[in-house]
């Protein structure tokens, strides 16, 4: 005996948007996300070593490469363009992290992922997930920055001094906008135009084929 | 060690990772609302205890503990020349201020580094994917959706990491490989992206194909169980949390963060 | 266990009436107006050539093409009477990539995933994975580590997950395109078990015709507009040969093509390996003490069995990954670079004396279209734009890429693809060429061109190293075959002159 099963409800008339996920986009999301952090560690084994003793004598400008590791949430709202996209992919990015071995503590490192997730979660909310563009792009990405930053003098440099703590909350979110929303945004064309999107919006405004 | 999978025999390794990232959520909260050295440092000390008591004392220096053991002092050296000052300058130089407060601060939180991520990572060491995704599935009843094409898109690091290496090589034989270390790198994270993004379409057309994804009440081939044992980790969390507040309280030491 | 442990649900039906599909985001319809039904239990092999919508089919038997949002359908396909996408325990799906159906990290894990999904109950699970497993003949603990396994192993794991549920319909699309020759017959073996024992309708789509002749009793030709074809194997395949295999089919009957002895003339040594020893991680050598040289004018072919080092040794030699001990002689012709280790030459010197096409083309990818990735070499090289194009247009006729200059590189056929790598490599025309698996899942008639190509690039006096399980391909071209066996023993051999007796440029 065997048992059958009948094709989910999620198909919509010609037109109305999907909102609900489908496999291809729980499964590219979570891709994205799982890329995203081990890149971002094999980065950090690379040039931590070299980089880090310097960034600890700068007065904050160290938030601004840390971006990186929000391109995870960005670039997937970018693609999936669904509820919860972004918050998703930065989620799994950052777990991904806690597994292999984060400086911050796997509990503080997911909490981080889910706060810059959030932020750039909060401005695709914003845009109503219609507008991709890439002014929507930067935004996200600089909210995603403004998380990271708050989370970061919060929890780790809560003994700063003011001017440490502005510098490192400007560095995070123009770091944020141009790395994590200005590289996601190229990135998610350049996936489009290499034909990687096919099954997502993103690909098919590309596509003419 | 790889991420895929955890050996069975090593400590700890068969509780429900649900439980171990319960277990220091006490002392994360605990620490974060202070910064003083006392409570930080007696809770280093308790774990170091717990850690060798269980036989994970190895784990505590390898390699995956290793950023923790640097980034703890280098964000204590940050906070040693921008923190809060206080007290005795003894030196400036532009926005740098070394002070007597600032250094205390700096010490204080680089202990807290150390106590805070400390037992995170070397629990999270502990954890293997597969068991973790049937805890927030089964335990706190995550959507399996999620959690399962997670788990899923995690069997495809292997080969991307070839795929990485690959890449390498042929731009050497491209000739591209001399300058332009940055740029290069970009392209070949692309155009590592694009294989993975290829390969997740394939994988999920793959689960799809084996009935993932539709609304049948699936039924679970490994349960996750939530007993005694799960109850005593996070026990031991929850005692170490407070043995370390109680410690900064009563020593005076105790210094709530925004006050 | 013996056979029969593998209870089995009835056979499904297929029946399609003048169905169609077109992908969301194309204007194209990738199948239109198909009529097929296909009686429970029988077994077809699905041919034709690229595009003429196969593994459509086969997706939409396996109701994962999506919903109205991904695409829209016409007609209908119905399995067993139903609609395809309302049926999906039903049919299994086996796919081409052995590395990207994986789910999970245990062997038991992953076979029991189907099981899951459908909601069989626990205690029913793990005795159903048992036979599953033991019926594709992968006989291991069920928490084996499933990166640990060669790519006849994983899709046969595939196979075993798609068994565990007990479909009437078993679909296979290329599942032996990506595999060495051990794997391509365990496969076949697996599946040739599987089908005797439940019965299940088998539908395959591949183009190694051989290897499934012996298991299918009916072939389907798809083309555009519906079925060309459709009978008994040796009706079809024998009475519709001319447009089979000009779609680039493997036929039985075909006659194997040989190229002429080398026509090339001054042959100089290129690249000597004295006691080479090679690793892919530095400190783990892979093999040592190897002795071979490569000549100008020659086409050497490396063999052995996976795991023995061969493609680590192609590296080594075209100077991409290090030595681990011995040496590697450049000879005369490669003279000119800083030193005389290959390893440590500049990138750009390695674009005149070594070129290295690889076994995934995409690899290789560097920019957003064909143009632009065939001037990367000569950029490299400071050539004008006036010498860029006097290298690109003949390339671009040559290898028939001319009408796709502005393709996005990654967006191209398989076959395109595989051109498209060679002549990126042959626009800075190196000395020496070192080839991957340059067959790999390749259909015939692209086979056919490289194949050409290569003798041809022989004949001018370039030196040719080529990787490869293909023996047909070896019998065709190669000079001389260097056997690597895993532990350490490799030997030279040369091609016996008589099998290449057969005149120059046979018809096949």
């Amino acid at each position: 005996m065997h048992a059958t099963i009948s094709a989910s409800g999620s198909e919509t008339k010609n037109g109305a948007r999907n909102l609900r996920w489908r496999v291809v986009d729980i499964v590219v999301a979570s891709v994205i996300g799982v890329a995203v952090g081990v890149v971002f560690w094999a980065w950090g084994v690379a040039w931590a070593p070299i980089s880090a003793p310097i960034e600890a004598l700068l007065p904050g400008l160290q938030a601004a490469p840390a971006a990186v590791w929000l391109i995870a949430g960005v670039l997937g709202g970018l693609i999936i363009r669904k509820p919860g996209a972004a918050l998703y992919t930065e989620l799994v990015a950052a777990i991904v992290s806690a597994l292999i071995g984060s400086q911050w503590g796997g509990l503080l490192t997911i909490e981080a992922g889910l706060i810059q997730g959030l932020g750039a979660e909060l401005v695709f909310a914003l845009f109503l997930y219609r507008y991709w563009r890439f002014p929507v792009a930067l935004l996200a990405g600089a909210a995603a920055g403004l998380g990271m930053a708050i989370n970061d003098l919060v929890l780790w440099y809560a003994g700063a001094a003011p001017a440490f703590a502005t510098i490192y909350t400007l560095s995070a979110v123009v770091g944020g906008a141009l790395i994590a929303g200005g590289l996601s945004w190229l990135a998610m064309r350049g996936l489009a135009r290499a034909g990687a999107l096919g099954r997502f919006a993103a690909g098919r405004e590309l596509q003419a084929v | 060690m790889s991420i895929a999978t955890v050996r069975s025999d090593l400590p700890l390794a068969t509780i429900n990772p649900v439980a171990k990232v319960a277990a220091t959520i006490p002392l994360s909260i605990g620490l974060v609302l202070t910064l003083d050295p006392v409570s930080a440092g007696v809770a280093i000390l308790c774990e170091l205890i717990v850690f060798t008591a269980v036989g994970l004392g190895p784990l505590l220096w390898s390699p995956r503990t290793l950023p923790v053991w640097i980034a703890a002092p280098l964000t204590g050296v940050s906070m040693v020349l921008y923190g809060q000052p206080s007290g005795t300058t003894y030196w400036q130089f532009g926005l740098i201020e070394v002070s007597e407060g600032s250094i205390a601060i700096g010490l204080a939180t680089m202990a807290r580094v150390i106590a805070i991520a400390l037992p995170a990572v070397v629990l999270f060491l502990t954890i293997d994917p597969t068991d973790f995704a049937d805890g927030l599935a089964q335990t706190l009843r995550l959507p399996a959706r999620f959690v399962l094409g997670a788990l899923a898109a995690l069997r495809l690091v292997g080969s991307s990491i070839d795929d990485w290496r690959t890449l390498a090589l042929a731009r050497r034989a491209r000739g591209v490989a001399d300058l332009g270390f940055i740029r290069r790198s970009l392209g070949q994270a692309f155009a590592l992206l694009v294989l993975a993004i290829r390969r997740g379409g394939t994988l999920a057309t793959a689960m799809e194909s084996r009935g993932f994804g539709a609304p049948v009440e699936r039924t679970w081939a490994r349960t996750a169980t939530f007993g005694a044992r799960e109850w005593r980790v996070i026990a031991v969390g929850c005692l170490v949390a407070a043995v370390s507040v109680s410690a900064a309280i009563l020593t005076g030491s105790w210094n709530l963060v925004w006050a | 266990m013996a056979g029969g442990a593998i209870a089995a649900s009835a056979p499904a039906s297929i029946e399609a009436r003048g169905w169609g599909w077109r992908h969301g985001g194309r204007r194209v319809h990738a199948v239109s107006g198909l009529d097929l039904r296909v009686e429970p239990g029988e077994r077809v092999l699905l041919l034709g050539a690229s595009g003429a919508g196969k593994s459509t089919l086969l997706h939409g038997l396996a109701g994962v093409l999506g919903g109205d949002d991904e695409g829209e359908s016409l007609g209908e396909l119905m399995v067993d009477g139903r609609p395809a996408s309302a049926a999906r325990g039903r049919s299994g799906l086996v796919l081409q990539d052995p590395d990207s159906q994986i789910v999970m990290a245990r062997v038991g894990d992953d076979v029991a995933f189907g099981l899951e999904n459908l909601g069989v109950p626990a205690d029913e699970i793990w005795s159903r994975v048992g036979a599953a497993l033991d019926a594709v003949g992968l006989a291991m603990p069920l928490d084996h580590s499933t990166a640990a396994l060669s790519g006849g192993q994983r899709q046969r794991l595939a196979l075993a997950g798609v068994l565990a549920m007990r479909p009437g319909l078993i679909l296979l699309d290329e599942p032996t395109a990506n595999l060495d020759p051990e794997g391509v017959y365990e496969v076949r073996d697996a599946v040739a078990r599987v089908a005797d024992e439940t019965g299940a309708t088998l539908v395959v789509i591949e183009h190694r015709v051989s290897v499934w002749l012996p298991i299918i009793d009916r072939v389907v030709v798809l083309g555009h507009g519906g079925v060309i074809a459709d009978g008994r194997p040796d009706e079809v395949l024998v009475g519709h040969a001319a447009p089979l295999r000009a779609a680039g089919v493997w036929l039985p009957s075909d006659v194997p093509w040989h190229a002429h002895p080398s026509r090339a003339r001054d042959i100089q040594p290129l690249m000597t390996a004295h006691r080479l020893d090679i690793a892919r991680v530095p400190g783990v050598p892979v093999q040592r003490g190897i002795d071979l040289r490569v000549d100008s004018g020659s086409i050497t072919a490396i063999t052995g069995p996976n795991g023995a080092g061969k493609s680590t040794l192609a590296l080594t030699m075209a100077g991409l990954l290090r030595p681990e001990g011995g040496r590697l002689d450049p000879g005369a012709p490669m003279a000119g670079a800083r030193g005389n280790e290959p390893w440590r030459w500049r990138s750009r010197d390695l674009l005149t004396r070594i070129g290295t096409v690889f076994q995934h083309p995409e690899h290789q990818f560097l920019t957003g279209s064909v143009l632009a990735e065939l001037e990367v070499g000569p950029r490299a090289l400071k050539m004008s734009p006036a010498e860029r194009s006097e290298r690109i247009e003949p390339l671009l006729a040559s290898l028939r890429l001319e009408a796709l200059t502005a393709a996005n590189p990654f967006t191209l056929s398989g076959g395109e693809k595989r051109r498209l790598s060679v002549a990126t490599v042959l626009a800075t025309r190196p000395r020496m060429l070192v080839l991957d698996e340059p067959t790999f899942g390749q259909d015939a008639n692209t086979w056919r061109e490289l194949a050409r190509l290569i003798a041809g690039l022989r004949d001018e006096g370039v030196g040719v190293v080529a990787v490869t399980h293909d023996e047909t391909f070896i019998d065709a071209v190669a000079d001389s075959r260097f056997v690597l066996a895993v532990g350490g023993t490799a030997a030279m051999r040369d091609v016996p002159a008589s099998d290449r007796s057969h005149g120059g440029g046979g018809s096949a």
